[in-house]
């Protein structure tokens, strides 16, 4: 059926498009197997009927080290956007970010869950009870936001960055990925996340670049403020999976390779051509003694955060809800 | 607070079972893009959705409260316009 058939001439924007799905059918099937849709129904486990044994042939020790990575770049860059909450000029973009956190902090749990399964402990151990130099996450991830441009940029940086590898890991063919079935699984429920949250970054870059004098000054500034920190976004970390590891060989496209920061460089650009805005030279942030913070060296903000981050649980390291 | 606030946007979902869009609130935006974004983080949080129109505030015409009874009143007493008075075959759904 074309969507001639089904639609008078004059339906404009409410045309039916007889591929999408029909409410009428809707209304004929079952989707949720078994039982009718309703408030609070038809969510799933994203991990539902995957094997959580580690396959044969991958090293545990740098499966963990990967889920490490990964999880606590989300726990952290969720807890810097949890901190903007009450903070934000507009009651919308409140919900807006403090959505964009808490799915970032759905991730971390489940990678750090996949961590601490392999090595014996809770995803609250890990997250409440490890010390600074133990965290892995890039130091992007602990930068304080100084105003909201900084927040859009940052994002826009770390989800562009984040769903490029997040796309390699939810591929579990190419060879790229780590052959974790769970970290796959994991990936692919992020994927759709984190293409929101590049979205809605990228739409508020475009929006203050192309905006006023103030809100474009701002903007670069805030371009020119991070750019040091994406250099180690794409350093190799030798001891975890390949995927973060970086270059797997030759004609790799995982993270880490020069071909994978020249994807991120276009699709950056493409941003900021929309938006009127320049891309900074600035060379990228000093590792320290050849430590970034996959190897658990971080700037001073890191303190600040796990103080905040950790100090109730390890207060009262019984409580329950 | 913003010295010029963003206009007002209504926001229709229709959720997965739903047959039509449903009125389920309203909320500030500059535009109709973002208004869409924000009806997405505001709306459908909780798995409500499968589709969202929004819609300027200031373009619906509303009728007046005031003039409820002469628009209203007069189909108050019209029971025979109800289709109570006849049999619907088994095969015709939803109505």
């Amino acid at each position: 059926m074309s969507t001639a058939d089904v639609n008078p001439p004059d339906a404009g924007p409410f045309a039916v498009n007889p591929d999408d799905d029909n409410p009428y059918d809707l209304l004929g099937e079952d989707h949720d197997a078994g039982h009718r849709w309703a408030f609070g129904t038809g969510f799933t486990d994203p991990l539902e009927g995957v094997d959580t044994s580690v396959p044969d042939g991958l090293d545990p020790g740098a499966l963990v080290r990967c889920c490490l990575a990964l999880g606590d770049d989300a726990l952290i860059y969720s807890h810097r956007l949890q901190q903007w909450v009450a903070r934000l000029p507009e009651l919308e973009e409140e919900t807006a970010v403090a959505n964009i956190a808490l799915d970032l902090l759905g991730q971390a749990r489940m990678l750090l869950s996949r961590a601490g399964g392999i090595v014996g402990q809770t995803e609250d151990q890990l997250a409440f009870f490890r010390e600074e130099k133990e965290f892995r996450n890039v130091r992007l991830a602990e930068h304080a936001d100084r105003d909201f441009a900084e927040l859009a940029v940052r994002l826009l940086m770390f989800s562009t960055w984040r769903l490029a590898l997040f796309e390699l890991l939810s591929s579990g063919s190419t060879p790229a990925s780590t052959g974790d079935p769970v970290l796959a699984a994991i990936a692919a429920k992020g994927v759709n996340e984190l293409a929101y949250h590049r979205d809605y970054a990228a739409s508020w870059v475009v929006r203050l670049g192309d905006g006023t004098a103030l809100s474009h000054a701002r903007t670069q500034a805030a371009l020119d403020a991070l750019w040091p920190f994406l250099g180690e976004l794409f350093r190799p970390d030798p001891d975890a999976l390949a995927t973060v590891a970086g270059s797997t060989g030759p004609g790799s496209t995982a993270p880490g390779s020069t071909g994978d920061r020249a994807a991120f460089d276009a699709v950056l650009d493409t941003v900021l051509a929309a938006g009127g805005l320049d891309r900074p030279t600035a060379a990228p942030l000093a590792a320290v003694g050849g430590r970034t913070g996959r190897d658990g060296v971080h700037t001073e903000a890191m303190g600040y955060i796990l103080a905040e981050l950790q100090s109730v649980a390890r207060a009262y390291p019984d409580a329950t809800w | 607070m913003t010295d010029q606030s963003w206009p007002l946007y209504e926001v229709f979902l229709r959720g997965k079972r739903g047959l039509n869009h449903v009125h389920v609130g309203s909320l500030h935006a500059a535009d109709a893009e973002m208004a869409l974004h924000h009806a997405r983080d505001l709306y459908t949080r909780r798995n409500e959705g499968v589709s969202i129109w929004v819609v300027r505030s200031s373009d619906i015409t509303a009728s007046s409260p005031s003039e409820k009874d002469p628009f209203f009143k007069p189909s108050g007493d019209k029971v025979y316009r109800h289709p109570t008075f006849y049999d619907i075959p088994d095969d015709v759904p939803h109505i």
